[in-house]
């Protein structure tokens, strides 16, 4: 199983869920470039100007690690990565699981994804009124060193902290994507998890991304907000293992 | 402290009476709300229904606190905020914009704490709202005053690259019968304009001036005097045969403009004789070129006086017979001088490195600057210039 972090934090975010599918699964969990604590001179704004950088990311893991029958688990923005990297190699992927994911966050012609493209420009706004002490304070404690992996203090200052430039860049490409296309070219079992009350992906978006991937199911979860793996741990992995209960069913 | 009395005792006790539970919470100079840990607000002071502009109606028990953000900051809200409040318990200092009841937007700075019961589980949210307008004005200033450092910033090295692009021409100019081709590496990241400037030009027919030189400091200042070096030059060449009394002009030039700066030229005229050619070399305060022909590499010419820095210098010509198949190498202070930790690169293995490179100019100053970069590990400490010169032996 891969565990995938989406646009803000890092894999912390699924301390409380990934850990329980140690016992029967493989479990990997990374940082995408630029947040957490990768490398970040491996930051390329080209090769990251759209998600297909992460996705190719993604699959040069799964290549590194020799994964097959892989299990992606792809929160918020990630969810969308994992779709174009199953597209890409459907072969080496069993599953999806997709917990709150958004193919298109901007209203468009008929389609409501929850945001107006101003709303962008505003979340813009809000990242750097919130960067404005990171340089001089944070950069040494993030940008460390990938290769002392210890956790503690180091790591909880640094989760959710990015480079202000890479941060606004990530924010940019995940917002103004469009990856609607991309969803019918998944053909294995997946799994949308869907939050109640959530501002970023709403119901309606989660209904649309079940009726274009030909085989996905949707859970409706009772938990509220967009980030179920945090604030409802339990319930996120009891739908997960309830599905890949079921997709051996499938296969 | 100690309350004296009379007056000022029964002030201190009036205070103390008045200031109860219930006021520290309803009018404490911050708005102060608590939540459900999904956000729904439960309860709320004073002050942040009059900083808000809401009555506790439209509020309690009916929206969330994400709700009353802006677009942009409900976002940050869900990718940023919940999740470190619920990893670390707290959540500090962070920008939010609240949309107020009036439609106005209300820059906040909040602080949150998460409490959790005995057992781990998350029973509320207490967070602190900050009044923060003149303080974002202040901050957008602030980042509006950054951006334009970095704009100017970016302009500044755009122009420096450009004012470099002027003074080092790309590629000599072709010469007949006569192979020259030239290497320039500016030092660091080659923002900075360097000092060290060439100059390939004809004089007259089978006649050409070959000139290398280096102009102390970095920077804008240093690529005015590097022009005025190159022209200077340019136009001594015209009507002074003798390399050495072209030096002796830029000298005068140099002592006569407001510049403070000195400069080294090595300063080689070629004339076409026979098969090969005759160079004529002048050093001011210049390293010694290499004359390469079948017997080995050896240096030649003598230092001569800095440029711009006395009136009277020691200048002389060189005459130096070019037979096909031997080359002349000019180059910076930055090849010798190159260092890697403690040691220097040093000429010895310039003489070395170009008794034994191939039949072309093109190859013999690749060689050169290509071992002076891997001998610092390919970032040059200063700037590099390399000119060859080589009589083509097949000609």
């Amino acid at each position: 199983m891969v565990f995938a972090h989406g646009f803000g934090c890092d894999q912390n975010m699924w301390r409380y869920v990934a850990p329980r599918f140690e016992a029967d699964h493989r479990v990997v969990l990374f940082d995408h470039v630029g947040a957490g604590r990768s490398d970040l001179s491996a930051y390329d704004r080209r090769r990251y100007s759209t998600l297909q950088g992460y996705a190719d990311d993604v699959l040069e893991i799964c290549v590194a690690l020799d994964l097959h029958d892989v299990v992606f688990v792809g929160h918020s923005v990630s969810a969308m990565i994992g779709v174009l990297a199953a597209a890409g190699e459907p072969e080496r992927f069993a599953s999806l699981v997709l917990v709150g994911p958004s193919p298109r966050y901007i209203n468009d012609d008929g389609y409501v994804g929850g945001f107006e493209a101003a709303d962008i420009d505003d979340l813009l706004q809000s990242l750097e009124s919130n960067y404005l002490g990171w340089s001089a304070a944070m950069a040494p404690i993030i940008m460390g060193r990938p290769d002392q992996p210890e956790l503690g203090q180091e790591l909880t200052e640094s989760f959710c902290r990015t480079d202000p430039d890479v941060a606004s860049h990530f924010a940019r490409v995940t917002f103004l994507s469009d990856n609607r296309a991309d969803l019918r070219r998944v053909d294995i079992p997946t799994l949308i998890l869907q939050c109640s009350d959530d501002v970023i992906a709403p119901v309606s978006v989660g209904e649309f991304v079940r009726d274009q991937m030909p085989r996905a199911t949707m859970v409706q979860l009772e938990a509220t907000g967009h980030c179920p793996n945090l604030s409802a741990p339990d319930e996120t992995a009891a739908a997960i293992e309830a599905f890949l209960h079921r997709v051996p069913a499938q296969l | 402290m100690t309350v004296g009395q009379g007056d000022a005792l029964e002030g201190f006790i009036d205070a103390l009476l008045d200031d109860n539970a219930g006021q520290l919470y309803e009018r404490a100079p911050c708005g102060y709300l608590s939540t459900t840990p999904d956000g729904t607000i439960i309860k709320a002071n004073e002050t942040f229904f009059t900083l808000t502009g809401y009555r506790r109606e439209d509020l309690v028990g009916r929206v969330r606190f994400a709700d009353l953000l802006s677009p942009g900051g409900q976002i940050y809200h869900e990718t940023h905020y919940a999740p470190l409040l619920r990893m670390h318990g707290t959540a500090r200092e962070i920008a939010l914009d609240v949309v107020r009841g009036d439609g106005q937007r209300l820059p906040v700075l909040v602080n949150s704490v998460l409490e959790r019961d005995e057992q781990g589980h998350a029973i509320v949210i207490r967070t602190a709202v900050f009044d923060a307008t003149q303080r974002r004005e202040y901050e957008r200033e602030l980042l509006r005053a950054k951006q334009r450092a970095e704009e100017s910033e970016a302009n500044a090295s755009r122009l420096a690259r450009t004012l470099q692009q002027t003074l080092i021409p790309p590629t000599p100019p072709a010469i007949p019968h006569l192979d020259v081709a030239a290497r320039y590496r500016p030092a660091g990241d080659g923002s900075v304009v360097g000092g060290d400037f060439f100059d390939v030009f004809q004089v007259a027919t089978a006649e050409w001036v070959v000139v290398i030189g280096d102009v102390c400091g970095k920077g804008v200042d240093a690529a005015v005097v590097t022009a005025l070096a190159r022209y200077t030059l340019r136009a001594a060449a015209m009507q002074q045969s003798s390399p050495a009394a072209a030096l002796v002009t830029l000298n005068d030039v140099l002592l006569a403009s407001e510049t403070e700066r000195f400069c080294t030229v090595a300063f080689v005229r070629l004339r076409r004789g026979g098969d090969g050619w005759h160079a004529t070399v002048a050093l001011g305060g210049h390293p010694r070129p290499v004359h390469v022909d079948d017997a080995g590499a050896t240096l030649v010419g003598t230092p001569g006086s800095l440029l711009g820095v006395l009136p009277d210098v020691e200048l002389s010509d060189l005459e130096i017979p070019l037979e096909p198949g031997e080359s002349l190498l000019l180059y910076t202070d930055g090849v010798p001088e190159a260092r890697d930790g403690g040691s220097f690169y040093g000429i010895d293995r310039v003489l070395h490195l170009v008794a034994g490179t191939g039949s072309k100019a093109d190859q013999m100053a690749g060689a050169v600057l290509d071992d002076v970069l891997a001998f610092q590990h390919g970032v040059a400490r200063d700037d590099i210039a390399v000119v060859a010169i080589r009589v083509p032996a097949d000609d």
